[in-house]
């Protein structure tokens, strides 16, 4: 029968959360990796019952976990991310050089027809790629050594890779976007790289339209309209209809245009999803009320979605990596709090119920559609 | 054979209950004790020590015998009571956090 795997990633483990087509009745699993933070978990569209996780702690660094059978069991992989030749050096917060190190893992992206290739996201800013399963990694340097690499600054969560958007039509083209340096797109499998930030507006630096500096938090594509790129900017909400060559504001009507994700919906191309975020001093909702906004519009004309969601006392931030979207015929939505509920909406968003209401702060959703 | 008590997160890690029992070719050294671990339990590599330079993680300590022996070199010879196995070699996570 039909169903949905939604794959949570928290600040102490991970959790599995499952369910048939009518996402009614859940089964939870977990926590996986109790006490360490798992920053990502995503399944391979190619073989779904693998799945990868990024695991790691400050005390005992990166780990990549691989399970082959929808989570049930893991087996902890390669966990070298050397980057390649001498790293040299990017900004630090004060402007000074500093030596490239590696961090962590942020976002895991596996390929849509190979299951032994996958792609990893890390913090300082870099992109790798294995095509043993995770086995091995080895960085696509041509994007860290793109000339203005030096010039990159960290936003206040770290220089950190977190979204990586692979064309579906187009196996040679994909997207990378960095806080804060901005989006990139590389149109020959990974190995040579451009800014494509046109567009974007960013007060929060030196010169406004910068080539590269714009803190991008999320881009999103639908697979369709692989040319079409919704983007949550730090403050901003932006689409591109040219691949990324241009940029131009749909923020609208919405209360405030901060924020981390942003979604599509799975046969409307045109539907996107967002959750305001009051301010970037304040990452919590406005006036303690947790709303996702929708556009059926690509953009510009919003609607607050709130049935079934907290609509008082509610200081939840909602992160970049913590939203997703099943295919369904009708379409789910997800997404999970820094106070540790994942809600899940059936019907587009049109209304809301908690999977769980009490894990750990959530760093991460991702779903599977089963057959 | 050499002793050695892991902290709870690289024992689940390496999927170990208790005491790791090891032998060491030759010298009884930190670093040879650290390489035979890593060897007999590969996923525990580059989480005491990075992997390619083979420094302690900032917040991995090694003990033995009621000695703090992290900032000693790789080579030097580890207490005889930790080559006999009378003693372990610890391995902590350092407390931090609040």
């Amino acid at each position: 029968m039909t169903g949905v795997r939604v794959l949570v990633g928290t600040r102490k483990g991970a959790f599995t959360l499952t369910s048939d087509g009518s996402r009614r009745d859940w089964e939870v699993s977990g926590p996986h990796f109790p006490g360490w933070e798992i920053y990502h978990v995503a399944g391979s569209p190619a073989e779904p019952d693998r799945l990868f996780a990024s695991q790691s702690s400050g005390w005992f660094g990166q780990l990549i976990q691989r399970s082959d059978d929808g989570g049930q069991t893991w087996e902890p992989m390669g966990n070298e991310f050397a980057y390649d030749g001498v790293p040299g050096t990017h900004q630090w917060y004060d402007g000074t050089p500093h030596p490239w190190e590696f961090a962590r893992v942020w976002h895991l992206e596996p390929s849509p027809t190979d299951p032994d290739t996958v792609y990893a996201g890390v913090e300082d800013a870099a992109l790798f790629k294995s095509t043993d399963g995770g086995g091995s990694w080895a960085e696509l340097s041509g994007l860290r050594k793109h000339g203005s690499g030096p010039s990159w600054q960290p936003g206040a969560g770290g220089m950190c890779l977190h979204t990586i958007v692979l064309d579906p039509t187009n196996p040679a083209r994909m997207y990378a976007a960095i806080s804060a340096a901005g989006v990139f797109r590389s149109d020959d499998s990974g190995t040579t790289w451009r800014p494509i930030n046109r567009g974007l507006q960013s007060e929060g630096i030196p010169d406004p339209d910068a080539e590269v500096g714009h803190c991008v938090h999320r881009i999103a594509m639908h697979p369709s309209r692989p040319d079409v790129l919704f983007m949550q900017k730090h403050w901003d909400v932006m689409r591109s209809d040219d691949a990324g060559e241009n940029w131009h504001e749909v923020s609208g009507n919405l209360p405030t245009d901060f924020g981390f994700p942003i979604a599509v919906h799975a046969h409307e191309p045109e539907t996107i999803y967002v959750v305001p975020i009051t301010s970037d001093s304040h990452h919590f909702v406005m006036e303690g009320k947790l709303r996702v906004y929708r556009s059926r519009t690509g953009g510009n004309e919003w609607e607050a979605l709130t049935a079934g969601l907290p609509q008082q006392d509610c200081y939840v931030n909602v992160l970049r990596d913590a939203m997703a979207i099943d295919s369904l015929d009708s379409c789910g939505v997800y997404f999970g709090t820094s106070g540790g509920a994942v809600y899940a909406s059936a019907d587009a968003g049109d209304s809301w119920a908690p999977i769980v209401a009490d894990l750990p702060a959530v760093l991460s959703v991702e779903v599977q559609t089963l057959p | 054979m050499i002793r050695v008590v892991l902290p709870a997160h690289l024992r689940s890690l390496a999927k170990l209950n208790g005491e790791v029992k090891l032998d060491v070719d030759g010298e009884v050294t930190q670093g040879a004790v650290l390489d035979a671990l890593e060897a007999a339990y590969p996923m525990l590599r580059g989480t005491m020590r990075d992997q390619a330079t083979k420094q302690r993680r900032p917040f991995v300590r090694f003990y033995a015998c009621e000695e703090d022996l992290s900032h000693e070199p790789p080579d030097k010879l580890l207490p005889d009571a930790v080559a006999a196995g009378t003693e372990p070699y610890l391995v902590i996570g350092a407390m931090a956090g609040g």
